[in-house]
């Protein structure tokens, strides 16, 4: 992305509260209309960097840039950016509709227009028969698309969304998530959702940035952070992996060797060119990328590795195995169940040997961290 | 476990008779016909009759109403102030010394607060001529002083419960920080800010030392007119005009605690319609 | 739709007038600590300095009836004079030990009596708890004075406790209980009861009940979990609740006037006739000072505590 089209610039910003750093040395580009997630453990600084884009914490040092002007000198209540709170804040002595309507007051408009405005939102969220109703007479849901509904009224350019489902459960979650989507497609306002849930973070984003305290790891598509993970930290926050420690073998056409004792085998698979023999890496496979099989495969020396199934979990759509390897370790897999099984045709069970085996192009390797 | 219920509940008995045993038996005498106050002399009115005929008692208590009502507002306008200070205006300069400053008046001595503020009056009329002389004026002062301190501290506890994104989510919406403190937090605040001018009103009607050194020849407040009546001893119109004044505060807490009871109830029945409308 | 989000921002910034724009830029700030601030610092803290001005000034035949001292002698004599008074003089040292005494001893009665009807009210549920809680919170908006008053015609010689007693024959002549010891510990220990319980209801509520059941879940009999748990858990609601009966108490005037004339004298009745009996404003002054350094201590106690049971700061 160049510099050009970048909607939101964030460059070099760092927060210090005395002398912890919450935000360290975070450089973003978002562009217009892209729905950008914000995804960290607990504590990791998610929050701090939201609130300095809407104007309540001060960068300790570096700049923020919205749509071409510097933020620095511009109050919150000045700034063309609106917040949903993570409590979602509803002003508890307003109905709905005050709620809603309250930042159009700040707006040149007849009190007709404000009216409508106020109805189309209610639409939009769908809440118009509790217009008169009090926060403290709706549901979580409810409340969460009043606060949504609200943050949208000034039609902000960018909407700034502080863990917009922290509060409901998994079902309406899911459900509300894909509301998200719909209506930020119809508006095509820039949305920035903070999230510690990296199911969430994929399901609704267009792109992520990996937050690991203060600093940002990656930032990607759904698709490139998880198949393309860059540091250990993402590999590992970003659905389940088997990582081990491995020293390079031999580099040839783009593909490396791989020596990895703790898994007792060699991993054959892509590297970037900066990676030569000799490095220490960590190499890594996802559990749906190995296949588990009683028969033995063609090599048994890259790529594929014996062990015994440990335990097994079935969870209906698929299944989940752990091997124990020679050496120990244990190694997740994850198969899915495509077709109903008998219970006596499983073709793996509880203590078979098994051979696992994957493809040179699912193993990941990680460059050792400075 | 058993035994523990039964020790709580003797306990609690035990101590509400003592407290409200007193003053029941102090209202029942005031409806005695004898002058003498031990003895029972049949039911009778007539100490009503005479408080309400005795000018010294009415003027006293006109001028204690006054004084608490305008002490009491103004209270209430200082502790708002002080109570937003503490609770949202972050690190200051000095912020220590305000903090104490609002919590030792709760504490001080009636002595001590009442000995400094006379000295304080006294002195400033010999450097600048105001107030002259001590009278009613002096009192509120006083009483505004030590109201504050109680109205702050209420209006700090409310603040601190309520969560502050609130404020942020209408600063967010474009509103000044001034406009979010009129559509936001005043009214979030403002029942904390009616028991504290409530709470300033009884404490002034009540205070007896610290009127005793601010006030002047002049004037005299109710609780210094009953002061003076009753260290002479018990009098059937005192027990009159104490049944009568506890009657009236007694009627105005518990209409208040049952309108608080009930807008609560009303409340959980709101919520709980809205759940079960809740798709 | 951003554009007009962007229009009525600039639109508004340049409607502001200077002083909106100054009171935006935390000007409100100021006069909102401002006002209180200022307010506290004329009728709060400068009366303290002038009570010590005055308690180094001598006693003269004047109005105001004190001479202040302009040499360093006669400040040093002042203070001699003074708080000399206060040493050698028995009626204020033994005023002082006796309203140490009596308060910490009502206190200790107030804690007896107010912690377990704390506990009872913070254990009971629902409505009962809310009336229980009124029941309390009732005597703080009635009179203090009448409510002393009450207690007049119950102490008396033929006050209501003796012609009960005597009716039923337990004694057979009048005790005497009003203006001794005994009536100033009834009256402070009934004033000052709500003020102990509150603070440590309100501590022993917010106590989680779950704690209780966790220690007995592991084996403890509900009298240790007593011990082990809620007690020391309690201790902010106890701190906080005995200062604010001991430090009022230590000053009271009213109670030892009216309940207690022939008893030994406490300190604020004292200073109350040092000054309007006695004229010598420079030795109340003195009192109240001395009086105030007594309470230094536990008034920092009750600060500390006090934030921590409400859990601010
Ligand atoms: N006002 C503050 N003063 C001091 N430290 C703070 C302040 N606000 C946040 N922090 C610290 O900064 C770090 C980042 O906080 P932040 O609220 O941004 O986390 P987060 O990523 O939003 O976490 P969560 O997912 O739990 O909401 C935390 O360690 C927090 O303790
Ligand atoms: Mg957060």
């Amino acid at each position: 992305m160049t510099a050009d089209d970048s909607f939101i610039r964030i460059e070099n910003v760092t927060k210090k509260f005395g002398e912890f750093v919450a935000v360290d040395n975070v450089s973003l580009d978002i562009s217009k209309g892209e729905l950008f997630a914000l995804l960290g453990g607990s504590g990791c600084g998610k929050t701090t960097l939201l609130r300095m884009l809407a104007g309540f914490e001060t960068p300790t040092s570096g700049r923020i840039i919205i749509d071409g002007q510097d933020m620095g000198d511009v109050q919150p209540f000045n700034r063309p950016v609106n917040m949903m709170f993570q409590s979602y804040a509803l002003f508890p002595h307003m109905n709905v509709e005050k709620n809603i309507g309250y930042g159009l007051k700040h707006e040149a408009m007849s009190d007709g227009e404000r009216k409508q405005r106020v109805s189309e939102l209610l639409d939009l969220v769908q809440l118009g028969q509790f217009a008169a109703r009090k926060p403290h007479q709706l549901s979580g849901g409810q409340r969460q698309r009043v606060a949504l509904a609200r943050a949208l009224a000034k039609s902000p350019k960018v909407l700034l969304l502080d863990e917009p489902l922290g509060a409901l459960d998994k079902k309406l979650r899911e459900q509300t998530q894909f509301e998200l989507i719909n209506i930020q497609e119809e508006l095509g306002v820039t949305f920035i959702v903070v999230t510690h849930d990296q199911e969430e973070a994929m399901t609704l984003a267009s792109r992520i940035a990996i937050m690991d305290r203060g600093v940002i790891k990656q930032v990607g598509t759904p698709t490139d952070v998880y198949e393309f993970p860059t540091s250990r930290f993402t590999a590992d926050f970003i659905g389940s992996i088997n990582l081990f420690d491995g020293t390079v073998t031999s580099v040839k056409a783009g593909k490396a060797r791989i020596n990895a004792a703790k898994a007792g085998c060699t991993f054959e698979a892509p590297v970037s060119p900066g990676i030569k023999s000799g490095d220490a890496v960590g190499v890594a496979v996802r559990p749906e990328k190995i296949s588990i099989s009683r028969s033995r495969p063609k090599s048994t020396t890259v790529n594929a590795v014996q062990g015994e199934v440990l335990d097994l979990g079935y969870f209906g759509k698929d299944s989940l195995y752990r091997v124990k390897l020679e050496s120990g370790e244990l190694i997740r897999v994850n198969r899915v169940n495509d077709q109903r099984v008998e219970e006596a045709d499983r073709q793996v069970d509880w203590d078979d040997k098994v051979w696992l085996t994957w493809d040179a192009n699912s193993a990941i390797v990680l460059p050792e961290e400075p | 476990m058993q035994n523990r219920s039964v020790f709580l509940l003797s306990t609690l008995c035990f101590g509400f008779a003592f407290l409200y045993v007193p003053i029941l038996i102090m209202m029942a005498y005031s409806f005695n016909s004898s002058r003498l106050v031990t003895v029972w002399g049949g039911f009778s009115t007539q100490w009503y009759g005479k408080l309400l005929e005795n000018d010294q008692v009415i003027d006293a208590a006109l001028l204690s109403l006054k004084i608490a009502v305008v002490s009491a507002s103004f209270a209430t306008i200082l502790g708002t102030f002080a109570g937003l200070t503490l609770a949202r205006l972050g690190r200051f300069k000095g912020r220590t010394l305000f903090s104490g400053m609002i919590s030792a008046p709760l504490i001080m001595p009636d002595v001590i607060t009442g000995l400094s503020l006379l000295l304080l009056f006294v002195s400033l009329e010999t450097l600048i001529g105001w107030p002259s002389g001590r009278g009613a004026t002096t009192v509120t002062l006083a009483h505004i002083t030590f109201s504050m301190a109680y109205v702050a501290v209420i209006i700090q506890s409310r603040l601190t419960s309520m969560d502050n994104s609130v404020e942020e989510a209408a600063m967010d919406l474009g509103s000044t920080p001034l406009r979010v403190m009129w559509d936001i937090t005043l009214p979030i605040i403002a029942p904390a800010m009616v028991s504290g001018w409530l709470l300033s009103f009884t404490l002034s009607l009540d205070d007896l030392v610290i009127a005793s050194f601010t006030n002047g020849p002049g004037s005299t407040t109710l609780p210094m007119l009953i002061f003076s009546k009753v260290k002479l001893g018990v009098t059937p119109d005192i027990n009159a005009l104490a049944t009568l004044i506890v009657g009236v505060v007694t009627l105005g807490v518990v209409v208040a605690g049952f309108l608080m009871f009930r807008a609560e109830k009303q409340r959980d029945r709101d919520v709980q319609v809205a759940i079960a409308a809740n798709e | 739709m951003s554009e007009l989000a962007g229009k009525s921002v600039s639109s508004s910034a340049t409607q502001r007038s200077g002083f909106q724009r100054w009171l935006n830029r935390n000007g409100w700030r100021k006069i909102v600590a401002g006002i209180p601030y200022f307010w506290l610092l004329l009728f709060f803290l400068a009366p303290f300095f002038i009570v010590m001005v005055i308690a180094v000034s001598e006693a003269a035949y004047s109005i105001p009836p004190f001479k202040i001292p302009f040499s360093w002698e006669a400040l040093q004599a002042n203070i001699a004079t003074n708080f000399g008074y206060l040493i050698n003089d028995s009626l204020y040292y033994t005023g002082y030990l006796n309203s140490l005494k009596i308060a910490a001893i009502s206190t200790v009665f107030c804690l007896l009596l107010g912690y377990p009807m704390a506990y009872g009210i913070a254990r009971s549920s629902g409505a009962t708890r809310n009336i229980l809680l009124l029941l309390v919170i009732l005597p703080f908006w009635t009179s203090f004075l009448l409510r002393i008053y009450a207690w007049i015609g119950l102490l008396g010689t033929n006050g209501t406790i003796n012609n009960v007693l005597l009716a039923i024959g337990i004694i057979d002549e009048p005790l005497q209980m009003m203006n001794t010891d005994f009536a100033v510990y009834i009256g402070i220990v009934y004033s000052y009861l709500p003020f102990m319980i509150l603070p440590l209801y309100a501590n022993l509520e917010r106590l989680d009940n779950t704690l209780t059941e966790a220690a007995m879940d592991l084996g403890s009999t509900p009298a240790r979990t007593f011990l082990d748990v809620t007690l020391p858990l309690s201790v902010p609601g106890i701190v906080a609740g005995s200062m604010l009966v001991f430090i009022p108490a230590t000053g009271e005037y009213v109670i030892p006037v009216l309940l207690g004339t022939g008893s030994s004298p406490m300190i604020g009745r004292v200073l109350f006739d040092e000054f309007f009996l006695n004229t010598d404003w420079p030795v109340a002054s003195a009192v109240a000072i001395v009086l105030l350094l007594l309470l230094v201590v536990p008034i920092m106690m009750f600060n500390h505590y006090q934030a921590r049971a409400e859990g601010v700061e």
